[in-house]
């Protein structure tokens, strides 16, 4: 099936200069030796780390509100609305309490391409969000649904509870680790792109407009929904 | 290879437009790349960790990608290799004709670019569609791409709108930047929606979890993965790090280093096929092409840690001036100096190792600190000691000349005569502006990149030695 496969381990194994591989000890060994000077777990407060969440996204164009578990889908129907969002798609397994009851809301996670296509918006959850880089990680499965989902309609809106936010990369690789063959999609503000002139475009192929409502985070400010 | 980089360069130094656009280009991501390094107080610790998995990576290169060929499998990944461009394009071939695929969209990809793949593809009557804004403007263009990270950046605004005009067959079209890039969206957009097979590239192979990532901007990619049923990667077989969780190291370098972010838009991670989520099959091509070879040098090894990043080519002085067209190969740059007379066995491309002043600026950005200026000497004494092997080269001017030039700095008394020979015969030659702009014959090859100065009327040993006596 794969004839190369032998020629080139082969030809690899002479090249280093040895006739096997290498024992699975000395190779969890030598990786365990590698130097790991970086920064790797957070130094800021939960109040300073949701504020730098916020501004990092609002670096990115994203509009953030904060608000309490118990006004999401109050939030998110200002939002929804504010976007003029008539058809609106959020994944199996989102919050009953997140869904705003005054709009026409599918579940669509079995939606075929052609028909996320004829959809204005999505709402999702997250797995981790981390705070030094304004980014969203979603995986396939409950409240954030097969990767489709959040990719054809042109507006995302997600919401991210403040206990799934993690200041540094580092961090979010670790809480992410146990679910790591899932499919995993890290978002850092709406897609992009400065291929012309070095001018930066904001909506390419993914969603134009991404949103995040910040729940249950240590400051709250409803006023922030109203203003945005 | 069609000309070699001297040639290729005196034509593009004469293309302004081009020169413009790459010093434009070149400034913005350097700058933004500055401050968003400086940022991070633990970069150098990133750098060493980032350099320190790659190397350790190739030295156990086997294991690494064995234990990926089985973690991908079981997840229901098809994992194959291929010793060389034409074998990997076989395989790529076998799988479309076998699923009567006859159109695929496609991923940025410098490895496909590197093994001819769309030509290849066309040739069977399949038509491969580049979804990446950049790359679609270098396709329908009939073009080849300038740079890695930012492969139109020779093309202008009004020259994209004039090409989309003519390749879409619209009727109208604005010239801005969002104008342009809303054309190629509703473009692509029924392509994405209809395709059945996409082929990638891959940034890294997590030989841990077998799985795959890709980090991209414009969600052409995210497309790509998740909506046609099939899915062909192609990679190098060096793109393998040991585990999921030294991505924490290079999500936080490659971003910074390519496009001086903080983070892209998307980084896409898969594990083999997932039910109803992306493709129901997944192939993986782990490419050789020549990387085995250039992993058995322990001198220039260091090549095959790239991460292909870009930054090496922003801060290039020679690249700057030229652009990526004059390097002939699909990589450009410091980089492609040195990978792309490797992956050829120094048989195309000898000329690129020169195409350096060896100021070292791409070490110091390097996200995974290859020193480049290292693997390029190198590799400039390989190609020598290979032409003395054969009668012209050495009786070439080259050859010739290195070895009178190393006869002669060997000896203080014979670089004095030497100096006193040549101020004597440069008086012809030397310009108005008290510099060589010219030299005849042999020694053109060094006057056409650079103006010599004279030497001077009196060396620096002789004024040395007059100092000397003067203070005592
Ligand atoms: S050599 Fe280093 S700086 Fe250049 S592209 Fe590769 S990783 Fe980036």
């Amino acid at each position: 099936m794969t004839p190369a496969r032998e020629p080139i381990l082969t030809r690899i194994r002479t090249g280093l200069g040895r006739p096997g591989s290498s024992e699975p000890d000395t190779l969890a060994a030598g990786l365990s030796a590698l130097p790991r000077g970086y920064r790797t777990c957070a130094n800021l407060p939960a109040r300073l780390r949701e504020e730098l969440f916020i501004e990092r996204l609002r670096d990115y164009g994203v509009e953030v509100a904060t608000v309490p578990a118990s006004t999401v889908a109050g939030a998110a129907a200002v939002r929804l609305a504010a976007r003029q969002a008539r058809s609106i798609v959020f994944p199996a397994g989102f919050p009953a309490a997140w869904l705003p009851g005054e709009f026409n809301m599918l579940e669509g996670d079995l939606l075929r391409p052609e028909e996320l296509d004829r959809v204005d918006a999505v709402l999702t959850g997250c797995t981790v969000a981390i705070a030094e880089t304004g980014t969203i990680v979603l995986q396939t499965g409950p409240a954030q649904g097969p990767r489709r989902l959040s990719l054809i309609p042109d507006y995302h809106l997600c919401i991210v509870q403040a206990s799934q936010l993690v200041q540094t990369v580092p961090e979010a690789l670790e809480k992410l680790d146990p679910t790591a063959t899932l499919p995993t999609t890290f978002i850092s503000g709406p897609s992009a792109t400065s291929d012309i002139e070095m001018t930066r475009v904001r909506g390419v192929h993914g969603p134009r407009a991404l949103e995040v409502i910040l729940t249950g985070a240590q400051e709250e400010s409803p006023r922030l929904d109203e203003a945005v | 290879m069609t000309a070699s980089f001297p040639a290729a360069a005196r034509e593009l130094l004469r293309n302004a437009q081009l020169r413009r656009n790459v010093a434009h280009a070149t400034d913005v991501i350097r700058h933004k790349r500055d401050r968003v390094v400086e940022e991070r107080e633990d970069w150098q610790e990133l750098r060493d960790a980032g350099s320190a998995i790659r190397q350790h990576v190739l030295e156990n290169l086997d294991s690494y990608l064995l234990q990926f060929e089985e973690a991908c499998s079981a997840a229901g990944g098809q994992v194959h290799w291929a010793r060389d461009a034409a074998e990997a394009n076989r395989i790529a071939l076998a799988i479309l004709s076998s699923r009567e695929v006859r159109e695929v969209i496609k991923i940025k990809s410098m490895t496909t670019e590197e093994i001819g793949l769309n030509a290849a593809l066309e040739a069977r009557g399949i038509s491969a569609i580049e979804t990446d804004l950049a790359e679609l403007i270098v396709q329908l263009g009939h073009d080849v791409p300038s740079h890695i990270v930012v492969p139109a950046l020779h093309k202008n605004r009004q020259q994209i709108r004039e090409l989309f005009l003519r390749e879409m067959g619209l009727d109208q079209l604005g010239d801005t930047a969002e104008d342009l890039t809303a054309a190629a969206r509703a473009w692509l957009r029924r392509r994405f929606l209809t395709a059945r097979a996409a082929i990638s590239g891959a940034n890294f192979l997590i030989a841990e979890t077998g799985g795959v990532a890709i980090v991209e901007s414009e969600g052409n990619g995210r497309m790509c993965l998740t909506l046609p049923p099939l899915l062909i990667t192609i990679a190098g077989i060096e793109k393998v790090i040991p585990s999921f969780r030294d991505l924490e190291v290079f999500l936080q370098t490659l971003p910074r280093s390519a496009t001086g972010e903080r983070m892209n838009p998307y980084n896409s991670i898969w594990t083999g096929t997932t039910g109803a989520d992306g493709p129901q099959e997944f192939h993986v091509i782990l490419l050789d092409n020549g990387r085995s070879r250039i992993l058995a040098d322990s001198e220039s090894r260091q090549t095959l840690k790239c991460i292909r990043c870009g930054a090496c080519q922003n801060v290039c002085p020679v690249y700057r001036q030229t652009g990526g067209h004059a390097y002939g190969s699909v990589y450009g740059g410091p980089i492609g100096a040195i990978l792309t007379p490797q992956l050829h066995n120094l048989e195309q491309g000898a000329s690129l190792p020169y195409a350096s002043s060896l100021c070292g600026a791409c070490y110091e950005v390097c996200p995974v600190k290859i020193d480049i200026p290292e693997v390029l000497i190198h590799l400039r004494s390989e190609i020598v000691a290979r032409e003395q092997h054969t009668i012209g080269g050495m009786l070439g001017p080259w050859n010739l000349g290195m070895q009178a030039a190393a006869r002669i700095f060997a000896s203080g008394e014979r670089m004095e005569t030497a100096q006193k020979l040549g101020r004597a015969i440069q008086r012809p030659f030397a310009g108005t502006s008290g510099t060589i702009e010219s030299l005849p014959f042999l020694l053109s090859g060094w006057t056409q990149s650079r103006d010599l100065r004279p030497i001077p009327q009196e060396s620096f040993r002789a004024w040395w030695a007059r100092r000397g006596k003067e203070e005592s």
